[in-house]
């Protein structure tokens, strides 16, 4: 039995969690010089759930990641994965404990001087277990991953996405309940990362396996997460389930997932509207807008993508001044989207348009370190 | 000039002078490499994994062995070997011959060679040991896994930089009557200047250290899977042109 922590729901709620991680906090020197990297955090990952965790570079990403293996000691809190407190083992209680998590690493990690079938039975070397017994599972393993053929392969005669499919061949090797993935698809090519990410999905329906995605990709984000969670400074700023945040259009966290697009300028004396929607939404809401305001509707930009199962659009229209505002905010709210913002008119949408260039940087969140410098450089 | 050539060895009695003499550095050399591996590989991998980026940090620990093979690295050969002939008479109860030329030649070898080591696994990526431990290695297996067994072309290469120097060692250990090769080329060719052995010795000498390097470079090229897969497409791709 799990022991009770404070603050935590019903039992059932709680063994559906399969990662916790209590006011995690990690320190790295003393005081004064002291940096706090993750600062009272607070994270849930369910059974059989793909949970996104995203930040910018510097937000303590890899650092959470070794803090839920205790490859790095939390200063405080605690990391409960699968009902055990891991803070709370010694060494070789830790071990064991280990071996029901599967980590994927950045850049694999194979070891160079092993075949890829030696490196996916490492895990199982450690364990002590027979060389007959190794042989047979390495060999399902790597059939699972789709690599059967390379097994006498060593790491460099390998494509970065092969790699990466016998990093996570290793990762299964001990049959965990648990993958941590650490920037597991950064620098692999958009294919490679498309394969790895069907793969993960796969593995988590077949094994029913709780896997923590750290990532600062936000396209892969969208291809494989049920639930996302932004870290920033240490703190989990906005989380929440990955269509709920798409659908949201007050969502920061749901705007940088789906980073906007430059739409065509208004011609003069048009009004432009943002809207977004999610699901019910007919096909030809543009047709049956134009209709119901009885005036031309033109579609400056758009953007529609099936989210796990659902269908997100953004649009940018623009619609004559001549028509009553509230009037168009209601027939777009009748046909289910969301209006984002206020609507601008044409003349001021061109003299904003900079400021939209900066605010789409803004929401790639890989170049947010370099916003003041875009600012600054712009005349 | 007479009254030196009276005391020069015939050039047909060189082989029978010189080669007796190299079976003795062989042996010499052979016996203090063992010593410095068995014993070097384990202290290199404690100084690295006791220092910062190593598996069980510990400041003062890794201090304080640093320090200890410093001074055994920083004592010129000669000086080491005439300071510690106590200790060695008391190890192996005499003060010549080769056990006592092994004793002074394996402590300034294993100092050599445990910050060989320590180089070698301070090149392996770290981030090797940490997938150890995620995979659940104990810290044993993880060193042996993940750091040496990585490091195995590397530690060659220094194996056979630290051989080498040994060589050059038993010649000085030669000065003190340990025989071998060193001992042959001062005492013949450079106490009684016959330089037909002085000759020999050198050339012995140059031919001895080019073998081992050139052994050295080839067994870790072997136990390097990249560089062995580069060797063998190169001669796949000599094949067509010769054809």
């Amino acid at each position: 039995m799990p022991t009770p922590v404070i603050g935590v729901g019903p039992a059932s709620a709680y063994r559906r969690r399969m990662i916790r991680l209590d006011q995690l906090s990690k320190v790295y020197g003393t005081a004064p010089d002291a940096v706090t990297v993750l600062d009272r955090l607070d994270l849930a990952v369910d059974t059989g759930r793909v949970f996104a965790v995203v930040g910018p570079s510097g937000a303590g990403k890899s650092t959470l990641a070794q803090c839920v293996t205790l490859l790095e000691k939390p200063t405080s809190g605690r990391v409960v994965v699968n009902g055990d407190d891991l803070t709370a083992l010694g060494a070789q209680d830790l071990r064991v404990a280990r071996r029901r998590i599967g980590t994927i690493f950045q850049q694999d990690g194979l070891f160079s001087r092993r075949t890829a079938a030696d490196n996916v039975a490492l895990p199982l070397q450690y364990l002590g277990v027979t060389k007959a017994e190794t042989r047979a599972r390495v060999a399902e393993l790597l059939d699972r991953v789709g690599l059967a053929d390379k097994a006498k392969h060593y790491p460099h005669q390998l494509s970065g996405g092969q790699r990466q499919r016998v990093g996570i061949a290793r990762a299964l090797a001990l049959r965990p309940s648990v993958l941590l993935s650490d920037e597991a698809t950064s620098g692999l090519d958009p294919d490679s990362t498309a394969s790895i990410v069907r793969l993960l999905r796969e593995l988590r329906d077949d094994l029913g396996l709780s896997i923590l995605f750290i990532t600062h990709e936000m396209d892969t984000v969208l291809q494989v997460a049920d639930s996302v969670a932004r870290l920033d400074h240490g703190r989990i700023v906005e989380q929440g389930e990955l269509t709920a945040l798409l659908r949201d259009p007050d969502s920061a966290l749901g705007a940088q997932l789906r980073p906007e697009r430059l739409a065509l300028p208004a011609t003069a004396g048009d009004r432009v509207w943002s809207v977004a929607y999610a699901g019910d939404v007919p096909g030809d809401w543009v047709l049956r807008l134009a209709t119901r305001l009885d005036a031309p509707v033109a579609l400056l930009g758009a953007s529609v993508e099936q989210i796990d199962g659902a269908a997100i659009g953004r649009a940018t229209l623009g619609i004559p001044q001549t028509v009553d505002e509230a009037g168009v905010d209601a027939a777009l709210r009748e046909l289910g989207l969301a209006v984002r913002g206020a609507a601008i008119p044409a003349s001021a949408a061109a003299a904003s348009a900079a400021a939209d260039d900066a605010a789409a940087a803004a929401s790639d969140i890989r170049d947010s370190d370099d916003l003041p410098e875009l600012i600054g450089a712009r005349p | 000039m007479s009254l030196h050539s009276s005391n020069l060895v015939p050039l047909p009695d060189i082989p029978a002078l010189v080669f007796p003499a190299l079976g003795d550095t062989l042996i010499m050399v052979g016996v203090t490499m063992a010593i410095v591996v068995v014993v070097g590989i384990p202290l290199g991998a404690i100084v690295h994994n006791l220092g910062p980026d190593g598996l069980f940090p510990h400041r003062v620990g890794h201090q304080v062995l640093s320090w200890v093979i410093s001074v055994g690295r920083s004592l010129p050969f000669l000086v080491l070997m005439a300071s510690i002939i106590p200790f060695t008479r008391l190890l192996t109860g005499t003060n010549i011959g080769i056990p006592a030329a092994v004793v002074p030649m394996s402590i300034a070898g294993i100092a050599f060679f445990t910050r060989i080591v320590e180089n070698s696994l301070r090149s392996v990526p770290r981030d090797y040991a940490k997938v150890a431990i995620a995979s659940g290695a104990s810290t044993f297996q993880a060193i042996v896994t993940a750091q040496l067994a990585e490091a195995v072309p590397s530690i060659i290469g220094g194996l056979t930089i630290n051989t080498i120097a040994m060589i050059e060692y038993s010649a000085i250990a030669g000065t003190i009557g340990a025989g071998g090769i060193g001992y042959v080329a001062v005492t013949y060719g450079y106490q009684r200047f016959d330089h037909a052995v002085m000759i020999a010795t050198i050339v012995i000498l140059i031919a001895t250290v080019a073998a081992t390097q050139l052994l050295g470079d080839r067994v870790a090229r072997a136990l390097t899977p990249a560089s062995r897969d580069r060797r063998r497409s190169a001669r796949a791709a000599r094949v067509p042109v010769a054809a």
